[in-house]
């Protein structure tokens, strides 16, 4: 099937793509095309074209991960076209055929993948304190550092539930909830997602000289993170 | 040269009036607001329960929604719209109809899905579906859904009622000058979904007047903080959040406020350490007389003006220090509190940072 007939299944599509008259009113409210070389009127522009090569170099490149999905273009574009939107139907169908390991900010999927599925699966959150490390989040300042090393007592005073029965602010999710949390991802494809991201991300790793080992690929996680590959 | 307020633009728009439930919440908590402001959400509680009688169901059977993970894209549209079907099902089984959300993201994603619905009828089916198979849950759609901050500028006159500490510097016995800033994902989607929309956006402003204080239209007012969900979480990219809050900072600067309020979880971390990395790295900083500019949660500001304890609301948790502000509303403090844990014993310290 064509590219572009495969990115047009996602629902999302339909919602992001009306008519787009390129007239650039979403690139000059995006805090992307500001601070980076994203341009959403580009976006729009080439994935209109339905020209499969072109969308196929938009997958492989850094300039679908530049999007930082504030969604203001959602807000002022006068025909109701979403290119954040759109980005996400890229970025997934990107992972989903291991694109994004041929450029640079693609490659970081393996780190949010671990990251962030790593904490949704084992906690029930998408952040937990324990692994804000302050050593790879020196942004977050010496106070961060005196709770992350205090944090029994420190969620304690704050009146949190860290780690324990019932309710409460980081309270541990009980085992069934995390069940049934665990067979959404079965059932709806997270899982499926999931393992496409490390599969691919495995196979880059072992063409760019990396062992796949447990410690290999923990290399791999941080040069992603620090964007050193 | 400084704009004056645009006040006459603030009548709101009947379009961009939205319905918010009165009572009878089921409330769900936010991944970064648990994290890094958990004084805010306890002190929602307190509010709602205790100083305006609300009821609220804070049920610990709920997860995250996994609107992190979307927005960083590991997590796919089928996966989180049943999450959050899972959601409703807990609030249909406790025989709630309206849903309230403490994170703006959170917030966002239950509109967009419920959007959606509305629309593709066949993806709702879909996602029962997916619910029936791995849960056995079934679900209503919510009557109402709001943002945690939809509720307390509901019921901000009725804080403003028993006010013990209004916005005013006691000093000089002028407004408190306090800058707004809306998390994108509150309005920016759906601006019919936020009171006042996506361009003048009324949840926090009104608060603010409500008591006593003034606000400021600042230019980048409506900008993002610069999250951008991957854009931060991976180290190599934190320029993008940084660049985006400078902007916002080097816009209000002019105009001197006293103090900053937001409604997003990460805009409220974001604004507070990026002042912080700023002035370690530039030693540049961006409030009055060269000072920082504190940020505060719309709950920690209720909290201030209801007359809680700034320790018992977590102002010990924000780099910027909080102090200063706290001297121009009058409020007595201890300062060795905020270093002690619930028995009393000193947990350790850090050194906030200040004006020079």
């Amino acid at each position: 099937m064509k590219l572009h007939e495969i990115i047009k299944q996602d629902i999302r599509y339909k919602e992001a793509v009306n008519a787009c008259m390129n007239c650039g009113m979403c690139t000059s409210v995006c805090p992307a095309a500001e601070f980076s070389d994203y341009d959403p009127r580009i976006l729009m522009n080439i994935v209109q074209t339905q020209d499969d090569s072109e969308i196929e170099k938009l997958l492989k490149s850094d300039f679908i991960w530049l999007c930082g999905q504030c969604m203001s273009c959602k807000t002022r574009c006068p025909r109701s076209n979403v290119p954040g939107l759109l980005i996400n139907v890229l970025r997934r169908y990107s992972q989903e055929l291991g694109y994004f390991t041929e450029s640079r900010r693609g490659r970081q999927q393996y780190a949010l993948n671990k990251v962030l599925n790593g904490n949704i699966l084992n906690h029930g959150y998408c952040i937990v304190p324990q692994a804000v490390k302050p050593e790879l989040h020196p942004e977050q300042g010496t106070v961060w550092e005196w709770i992350y090393r205090n944090a029994e007592e420190f969620y304690d005073r704050m009146g949190a539930n860290l780690n324990k029965e019932g309710a409460g602010v980081l309270r541990k999710i009980d085992d069934d909830t995390m069940d049934e949390l665990h067979k959404i991802f079965e059932e709806t494809g997270a899982n499926f997602l999931k393992d496409k991201i490390d599969e691919f991300s495995k196979k880059k790793a072992e063409e760019l000289g990396y062992n796949t080992d447990e410690n290999g690929m923990e290399q791999y996680f941080l040069d992603t993170y620090k964007g050193k590959i | 040269m400084i704009q004056k307020n645009n006040e006459h633009i603030y009548t709101v728009s009947k379009n961009y009036r939205k319905e918010i439930a009165d009572d009878n919440y089921y409330y769900a908590r936010s991944c970064i607001r648990q994290n890094f402001y958990p004084g805010s959400e306890v002190a929602f509680l307190n509010i709602l329960k205790n100083d305006l009688g609300k009821n609220v169901f804070d049920d610990p059977r709920h997860t995250t929604c996994t609107g992190i993970g979307y927005h960083s894209d590991v997590v796919p549209f089928d996966t989180i719209q049943t999450v959050v079907a899972r959601h409703f099902a807990l609030m249909t089984e406790n025989g709630y109809k309206n849903f309230i959300a403490s994170c703006v993201t959170s917030f966002g994603m239950y509109i967009e899905i419920t959007e959606t619905w509305k629309h593709h009828p066949e993806q709702l089916e879909k996602i029962r579906e997916y619910l029936k198979k791995s849960t056995g849950r079934e679900f209503e759609v919510p009557q109402n859904i709001a943002h945690t901050s939809d509720i307390i500028y509901k019921n901000r006159l009725a804080i403003a009622e028993k006010i013990k500490y209004p916005l005013v510097n006691v000093k000089t016995g002028k407004p408190l000058k306090v800058v707004d800033h809306i998390g994108c994902h509150y309005a920016k989607m759906f601006p019919d979904q936020g009171e006042g929309g996506a361009e003048f956006t009324q949840v926090l402003q009104a608060m603010i007047k409500a008591w006593g204080g003034a606000t400021v239209d600042y230019p980048e007012r409506r900008h993002c903080c610069g999250f951008g969900f991957r854009q931060y979480l991976v180290q190599a990219n934190r320029g993008y959040s940084l660049s985006n809050s400078k902007k916002k900072f080097e816009s209000m600067q002019p105009y001197e406020p006293d103090a900053i309020i937001t409604n997003c979880p990460g805009c409220s971390m974001f604004l507070d350490r990026w002042q912080y990395v700023m002035n370690e790295m530039q030693g540049k900083r961006y409030g009055a007389n060269n000072s920082l500019i504190p940020v505060f949660t719309y709950e920690e500001m209720a909290g201030l003006v209801l007359g809680y304890d700034p320790w018992d609301l977590g102002l010990q948790m924000h780099q910027v220090d909080c102090r200063p502000f706290l001297d121009k509303m009058g409020i007595k403090y201890d300062s060795d509190k905020m270093y002690k844990s619930k028995a009393g014993k000193i947990i350790g310290s850090y050194t906030p940072q200040c004006s020079k």
